[in-house]
């Protein structure tokens, strides 16, 4: 099992939805975050440092079984990309997810996903 | 009060004339309650567009607040250009084209009144003022039917044009003292402060819009949630609000005839809620905000063109109507399936016309027997309620072919319709690069 987790610009929100239930993957969760990537660098305004303001971006929290990361992956690469690309599309990161339980069933492991 | 404003325009060329020549007519003079009210009643028309743009803005999804709301304000913006250039001149200026539209190149950027006076004792610069609200309105209602899906810059252009070509030719015929529909029949169409005007012209190009336009994607397959309902019932509020300056100050007078608006707009606007409120709460054991506040709006809409003729009893009964009917009329929606978003048409639309045609049983006596002097012995309930047909039919029919013109010739131009990738953007990103809220939570 993975834990799959996107970070990807708000505008794309609904084109990675919709591609994600194109292929069959509808258990997600979405969160509102903000934060700092690439776009870092401090301006200066009227002698003045200015730290950027926190991008505001999407998280997708996806857990899967090991056979379905590829398509999961492919598919939010796909439909998070803008074109033509631009900096700020945002990261995919994958980890090992030790355990999965489902509450009401209490099922666990593979199945409870 | 239309007579009044009749009487003042009529008068009008007189005064001017009557400056020139400075010993003739008794000098109009400025009576500083009406004036008050009158200016305050601007201002109150004027808060209804941003209690518009909060009522229709926390109704779509977090990603087309802005753009929603900007349809407001863009109207406030595009048409308080429009009309002390144009818009005022061709709606209240004398009938030209076989009395079309009208026209008076004194009004032309308001040059021509810098010094008037009318008759009723107000500048008419408030007078004109107060009018342009309510062109600054009208477009902006219409566009609850398209929200979510349209080119910020054809909706620009378009509202300007339908403002010239639907807005300003309506109002002629309604208001102005040479208007056709003013003149119609034993004492006119009655259309106290915009029921024809503001609302039945507005709601049935929504419609012919929503239909030209189709549906938003997904729709309505995906549920729509709206963003923010509290923002929804504080805009319905301002509207409440300001309704009293769009109905009491259509008077254009601070007197008994303003106390009875001011009066059945309120009277209207709580039955109209409560009916509303009650109707759900037998059908879904619930009262909802959104259903709170839709009532309110069909018994506002209502009361409209009643305003000036008709008593609390009356008010009660066009405010429970009107709600009944326009929530058969969203249920109606629902069943065919065509996505006029916000109800434009459901309520403007279908709660305009009850209330122009209803409006005829409730007629205060005085007003029929006024009428029945007028029309040489005897006017009926039936007689007026075939000139309130006409009146609507005509704008009906006015408003919808003139509109679907200029929807397919502005799509075919610029475009209206915004592209599928814009539109699951959102408007707030696509159109405008911006973005409503901070940290608040999705939808």
């Amino acid at each position: 099992m993975k834990l799959i987790t996107a970070i990807i610009n708000p505008d794309r929100l609904d084109h990675v939805r919709e591609a994600l239930i194109q292929a069959d993957i509808t258990r997600i969760t979405v969160s509102r975050v903000t934060g700092h990537g690439r776009q870092e660098d401090i301006d200066i305004y009227r002698g003045q440092r200015i730290a950027p303001n926190l991008i505001p971006k999407i998280r997708i929290d996806i857990a899967v079984n090991e056979e379905f990361v590829d398509m999961t992956v492919d598919t939010i690469i796909e439909s998070a990309s803008h074109d033509p690309v631009a900096i700020g599309d945002g990261k995919i990161f994958i980890t090992p997810l030790e355990e999965c339980i489902r509450i009401r069933t209490r099922e666990r492991g593979g199945r409870a996903i | 009060m239309r007579k009044r404003i009749a009487a003042a325009l009529l008068v009008l060329p007189l005064l001017v004339q009557a400056h020139s020549t400075a010993w003739a007519a008794p000098e109009p003079y400025t009576d500083s309650g009406t004036t008050s009210w009158m200016l305050t009643s601007t201002a109150l028309v004027l808060l209804m567009i941003p209690g518009l743009a909060m009522f229709y803005g926390g109704l779509v999804r977090t990603k087309n607040v802005i753009g929603t709301m900007m349809h407001s304000f863009g109207a406030m913006v595009i048409i308080g250009v429009l009309w002390p250039m144009l818009g005022y001149a061709l709606s209240f200026g004398p009938g030209v084209l076989g009395g079309f539209v009208g026209w008076n190149p004194d009004y032309f950027m308001l040059q021509g009144i810098d010094e008037s006076i009318l008759p009723s004792h107000i500048p008419e610069y408030v007078f004109a003022m107060f009018q342009g609200k309510f062109a600054i309105i009208t477009p902006a209602l219409i566009a609850g039917a398209f929200a979510e899906r349209v080119n910020f810059r054809g909706y620009a252009v378009f509202i300007a044009l339908w403002s010239i070509i639907v807005y300003s030719p309506i109002c002629h015929w309604v208001w102005a003292p040479d208007g056709f529909l003013f003149n119609l029949g034993a004492a006119g169409a009655i259309d106290f402060a915009g029921g024809t005007v503001v609302h039945i012209s507005s709601g049935v190009t929504a419609l012919v819009a929503a239909l030209y336009l189709g549906s938003r994607r997904g729709y309505p397959r995906n549920v729509m949630h709206p963003n923010n309902l509290v923002m929804t019932l504080t805009g319905a509020g301002l509207l409440w609000v300001g309704w009293f300056g769009f109905n009491a100050g259509s008077a254009i007078a601070s007197d008994l005839a303003t106390a009875r608006a001011l009066t059945v707009t309120q009277v209207s606007a709580a039955a109209g809620a409560f009916t509303w409120m009650v109707i759900e709460m037998l059908q879904h054991g619930k009262a909802t905000s959104l259903g709170v506040a839709s009532g309110i709006l069909a018994g506002l809409v209502a009361i409209t063109p009643a305003a000036g003729v008709v008593q609390p009893s009356g008010a009660f009964a066009l405010g429970a109507l009107a709600s009944m009917v326009c929530y058969t009329a969203i249920l109606v929606k629902n069943k065919l399936g065509y996505d006029d978003s916000l109800d434009a048409f459901g309520v403007h639309g279908v709660g305009g016309i009850v209330g122009a045609l209803a409006l005829v049983f409730f007629v205060r006596p005085g007003w029929m027997a006024e009428a029945a002097v007028k029309a040489g012995g005897s006017w009926t309930v039936w007689q007026q309620l075939g000139v309130q047909a006409a009146a609507v039919g005509i704008t009906i029919v006015y408003a919808s072919v003139v509109s679907l013109i200029l929807l397919v010739l502005i799509e075919k131009t610029i475009g209206l319709r915004i592209s599928e990738n814009d539109e699951m953007s959102g408007l707030d990103h696509s159109m405008h690069g911006e973005h409503g809220y901070g940290l608040i939570n999705l939808n």
